[in-house]
């Protein structure tokens, strides 16, 4: 029997997202955002979902839209304040939805760190500002560092130019972003890609995400543009 | 300090010749990474005789200028979300390795917009307290990047300092800032204060004083 990792459609790659879960979202704005993915966690109906993505979702699509549905309980995330954002600021003002506010990069790396194996590290990223409150401090070579954790999820979703049944990857351009580092940090990646090819046929120095860091693929030939989609007045559902 | 009324202000430099400044002060092949708003008009002015390489923090190492309207493509954005393009020689990297270019100290120079500066070289650009509070990577940038220059107007729109003893509002970085270049001079950040390397034109070092609360120097 061969290894496949391709499910047939949106309901069997969900089928193991359970109420409570902490999924990671990929993306930068919505350059590599998984737009189907989150489409597919609102018709399932998924709740108290805590996101772990860069941004907070723009407009009524994607991300903006799962928010929408009062369908997350938390977002952890370097930049809420899209200028196309809707949704987290109506949830956020009203007291609706809680925020954790991480730097970008300690964001990255504490991503990074959980997909390695490392429970922790120091940086010098925040010192002495208020988001190191509470968090312990060691001097290095008489200059001083916070604690930052790794940050783990039971779900990545992610989108993907181009795999294989392996789970190989490649990204677009910019929209490679977190991709690649949630894949290594999740208990399972669900990744929604643009291509498939056969084994062999990614050039395996070209390979950008090995295998081994996914679970599920599911093909989705024509994503949703989201800039598109949201000057067009899309709402999802 | 006296209050200041904003009808007296001088006229400074306005935000070309700040950036043109600041471009000058780029030494040829340094990486170099400019923020989202004013600093990135700097690009603008870099002169023939250097190349610089231009990072943006969303994983791309040799940024090149905006596209043409039929050339956008929303997979090739900068940190601000704008479709840009790359330049023959750049590449594509993940967000940890993008953000490794920055806290590993591989960034040359960041330039980044102010709210606040201390005389101590504190930063505060991120947050005025209000709404709903979003970082991005300033924080990451100003406690990595080998040099933070600070590209701002040296008063509020209400006239206020932005050069200041302490920072009132919530920090981005403590002692992080190398050099302001504001519209009414260029100034180090030193163990003595702020110290102007260069003045404008129009302006005495008294009233530089008068409108920086914090030592001013020559």
């Amino acid at each position: 029997m061969q290894i496949n990792k391709i499910k047939k459609d949106m309901t069997e790659i969900l089928s193991d997202v359970f109420d409570g879960a902490t999924i990671m979202v990929g993306g930068f704005g919505e350059a590599g955002s998984p737009i189907e993915l989150l489409h597919g966690l609102i018709d399932k109906g998924t709740k108290d979902l805590t996101i772990i993505a860069n941004n907070s979702g723009n407009g009524r699509v994607g991300l903006g839209a799962l928010i929408g549905q009062k369908q997350v309980k938390k977002v952890i995330c370097s930049f809420a304040r899209s200028a196309k954002g809707v949704t987290f600021p109506e949830l956020y003002n009203k007291g609706e939805i809680e925020l954790e506010v991480v730097p970008q990069g300690t964001l990255a790396e504490r991503i990074r760190a959980a997909g390695s194996g490392i429970p922790g590290f120091y940086t010098a990223t925040g010192v002495g500002t208020p988001l190191a409150e509470g968090k312990e401090e060691k001097i290095f070579n008489g200059k001083k560092y916070i604690l930052e954790e790794a940050l783990k999820a039971d779900f990545a979703f992610v989108k993907a130019e181009t795999a294989d049944r392996y789970g190989n990857l490649t990204y677009n351009k910019t929209a490679r972003n977190f991709n690649p580092i949630m894949c290594m940090a999740a208990d399972r990646s669900l990744v929604q890609v643009k291509n498939i090819l056969e084994p062999g046929e990614i050039n395996p120095e070209h390979v950008i995400t090995p295998g081994i860091f996914v679970q599920s693929l599911i093909n989705i030939e024509n994503p949703i543009i989201e800039t598109n989609a949201i000057e067009e007045g899309m709402t999802y559902p | 300090m006296t209050n200041i009324n904003t009808n007296d202000l001088i006229k400074g430099w306005d935000r070309n010749k700040i950036a043109s400044k600041i471009a000058n002060d780029l030494p040829h092949s340094s990486y170099v990474n400019l923020g989202i708003g004013m600093p990135e008009l700097v690009s603008q002015y870099i002169k023939e005789d250097r190349e610089i390489i231009y990072h943006s923090e969303n994983g791309l190492l040799g940024m090149g200028p905006s596209p043409n309207e039929n050339e956008i493509d929303l997979d090739l954005i900068n940190a601000g979300k704008k479709p840009v393009t790359i330049l023959p020689g750049g590449s594509f990297c993940h967000h940890a390795d993008s953000f490794s270019m920055i806290r590993g100290g591989h960034i040359d120079y960041c330039v980044l917009g102010a709210m606040e500066i201390s005389v101590t070289g504190d930063l505060a650009n991120w947050s005025t307290g209000k709404g709903i509070p979003a970082v991005g990577g300033a924080m990451d940038l100003v406690a990595g990047a080998k040099n933070v220059f600070v590209m701002t107007q040296h008063l509020t729109k209400e006239g206020k300092p932005k050069l200041v003893q302490k920072c009132s509002l919530p920090l981005t970085g403590t002692g992080v800032v190398s050099r302001i270049y504001s519209d009414y001079a260029v100034l180090d950040i030193t163990d003595e204060g702020f110290k102007v390397i260069q003045l404008n034109e129009n302006i005495t070092i008294e009233y530089l004083q008068s409108v920086t609360d914090g030592n001013v120097y020559q």
